[in-house]
């Protein structure tokens, strides 16, 4: 990370972060909004979208988007709620894993072979899988009892820190590391960014494409099983609604939703600062549409700011 | 310039057809390059240039005839491919990442890797070797001043040009193939590509040209394969043609072969 000097694109999101802190002490100092209690929430909260949104980021870096994470969130989600009363725990958690990185490499390798932009593909996907999971339900949510299950994924801490927050800082440190250190991670941005001078250079680009929508859908079916170890039990509705918030955070967050440039950190604190905004909101009184206005705000902002540091 | 080993056949392109869906782009295409020799492919819009490129890169396959290299005959279906023979190709629009930074595009799908075993299997960087070898490159290479630092997207259009090739230097290439690299150069920032160019031949490397400035031609190259209608129409010594004669070899005035004098003299 660069220090924060002057406002582009990579540095948006911290100084949104810092403005929404100081707003919310002048209108929300004594509400109980800065108690840690009350931040600790945020992040539980939000540890999900989080790793949504890191998966994001695999799509993105290579050019690609993949809508489908909404809908693999539930269904990891599910599945794991439907193995775990049978299988051991390990077992359940790879499944849905496994299904997560299937579904991803499927949307990938249609996406190369076909030719058709992964925004189709994966918006049918999306639909097939919300339709999928409604189905595999019933429209019940399935309780999960399993209790090392809900204290890993779920309401346990380590060391005095939520496991979700430690889930939240180990996947986002190791994302962070494939892309500045690793040269799968720098192969993903070079197709992003050129996917032409990658392929002269003699990247399998198709290959590497598919591998990042693996990924995606991996990290889409880990947000699940958060989801479900928070919530202690599974609902076709899980994700549906958080692939705005993803977007509009992963925005913000200062990667370019046009590929080549991601930025893990920027995603995280973009997450973390659509949370806050969200209680804060809540805690002042205001309705889940005006949180939804704000989300749409955030975004356009965010996109336009992108847009005109990248013609810079 | 010193020519050591100039009678060792480096490229043998023999009898190359390409046949796209409706229209027969190359339709045999035969020349040779020595080792360390500056060979210009010269011939007018749409006379199978781009196209004879594309294959001896490993872009397209060729529908009929062969490409050896040292002597061997051999069959690309990928860039990667042609990259293991050592031909590198640079193309007009260069491939270069913009956005990412000079000695991460030197090393681009090239990347050194840490000493470490375990690391090194994960594909971890070593970006201080990166950076001490690409600068040992530049420095051997060009008298330019170039910041391996710097994003590509901020250097002039020389600069760039002089790190697509030293590029193809690293991944090990003996035989560089250039498509209109020089058309958008001022003639500071060409003498920079030209001088790289004559150290590479210098050096054994053998550089295939394609160009539409015979100017340039004349002053670079050793000898002009002429393409016409995806057919090679003539292999002549520049030493021995002006541009008129080269530029009536392109516009097929004179297709016989065989009668290179005479198409020189007919042009004047
Ligand atoms: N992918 C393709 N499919 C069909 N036809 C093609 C394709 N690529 C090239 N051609 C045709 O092959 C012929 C040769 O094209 P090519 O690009 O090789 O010419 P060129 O010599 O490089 O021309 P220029 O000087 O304009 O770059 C042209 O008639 C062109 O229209
Ligand atoms: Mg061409």
């Amino acid at each position: 990370m660069k220090p924060i000097a002057s406002l582009t694109a990579q540095t948006l999101v911290y100084y949104a972060f810092v403005l929404t802190m100081m707003v919310f002490a002048f209108v929300l100092g004594d509400s109980g909004f800065f108690s840690s209690e009350n931040m600790l929430n945020i992040v539980r909260q939000t540890a999900p979208i989080v790793i949504m949104a890191i998966g994001f980021n695999f799509a993105l870096s290579v050019g690609l988007l993949d809508l489908s994470m909404g809908a693999v969130v539930a269904l990891s989600g599910l599945v794991a709620a439907m193995l775990l009363p049978n299988y051991d725990i390990t077992f359940s958690v790879l499944a849905s894993l496994t299904i997560g990185a299937a579904i991803g490499a499927l949307n990938g390798i249609l996406t190369v072979r076909l030719a058709i932009p992964s925004l189709i593909i994966t918006l049918g996907s999306l639909i097939f899988l919300s339709g999928f999971v409604r189905y595999i339900s019933g429209l019940e949510s399935i309780p999960i009892l399993n209790q090392s299950f809900l204290k890993l994924f779920g309401s346990g801490d380590l060391l005095g820190i939520p496991t979700l927050l430690w889930w939240v800082l180990c996947v986002s440190l190791g994302v962070y590391i494939v892309f500045q250190n690793l040269q799968f991670g720098r192969h993903l941005l070079a197709i992003g960014a050129n996917a032409d001078a990658a392929y002269a250079m003699g990247i399998n680009k198709n290959k590497v494409r598919v591998m990042a929508m693996s990924l995606s859908g991996l990290c889409a079916a880990f947000a699940g099983l958060l989801y479900a170890g928070r919530m202690q039990s599974a609902r076709y509705t899980m994700g549906e609604s958080e692939l705005l918030t993803v977007i509009a955070a992963v925005a913000i967050g200062g990667s370019s939703i046009f590929g080549g440039q991601v930025s893990i950190w920027g995603t995280v604190f973009g997450v973390w600062l659509i949370g806050m905004l969200n209680n804060g909101l809540i805690l002042s009184g205001f309705s889940s549409n005006a949180q939804m206005m704000v989300k749409g705000i955030i975004l356009i902002v965010a996109v336009s700011i992108t847009v005109k540091a990248r013609k810079l | 310039m010193i020519r050591t080993q100039l009678d060792q056949v480096a490229l043998n392109v023999v009898d190359l057809h390409k046949q796209f869906s409706i229209n027969e782009a190359l339709k045999g295409v035969s020349f040779t390059a020595n080792r360390g020799e500056v060979v210009a492919l010269l011939g007018d819009n749409g006379a199978g240039k781009s196209t004879l490129v594309n294959c001896i890169a490993g872009k397209l396959e060729p529908s009929h005839g062969e490409i050896q290299i040292n002597g061997r005959a051999q069959v690309f279906s990928s860039p990667s491919m042609a990259q293991a023979s050592g031909i590198a190709v640079v193309y007009q629009d260069l491939a270069l990442v913009k956005e990412m930074t000079v000695v991460e595009n030197l090393f681009l799908n090239n990347e050194i890797k840490h000493r470490n075993v375990i690391l090194n299997r994960l594909g971890w960087l070593d970006k201080k070797a990166m950076l001490k070898h690409g600068q040992k490159l530049l420095q051997r290479l060009t008298n330019m001043a170039i910041d391996l630092n710097m994003p590509v997207s901020k250097l002039s259009i020389g600069q760039q040009q002089v790190v697509a090739l030293i590029r193809a230097v690293n991944v090990g290439a003996d035989i560089i193939v250039m498509d209109e690299p020089t058309t958008a150069l001022g003639n500071e920032q060409y003498n920079h590509v030209a001088e790289l160019i004559r150290l590479l031949s210098s050096q054994g490397v053998t550089i295939l040209l394609v160009s539409h400035n015979l100017v340039q031609v004349k002053a670079l190259c050793d000898r002009a394969v002429v393409l016409f209608q995806g057919q090679s129409v003539a292999d002549v010594s520049v030493s021995e043609c002006n541009e008129m004669e080269l530029l009536a070899l392109i516009n097929g005035v004179m297709q016989d072969e065989t009668s290179v004098r005479l198409a020189c003299e007919y042009a004047r």
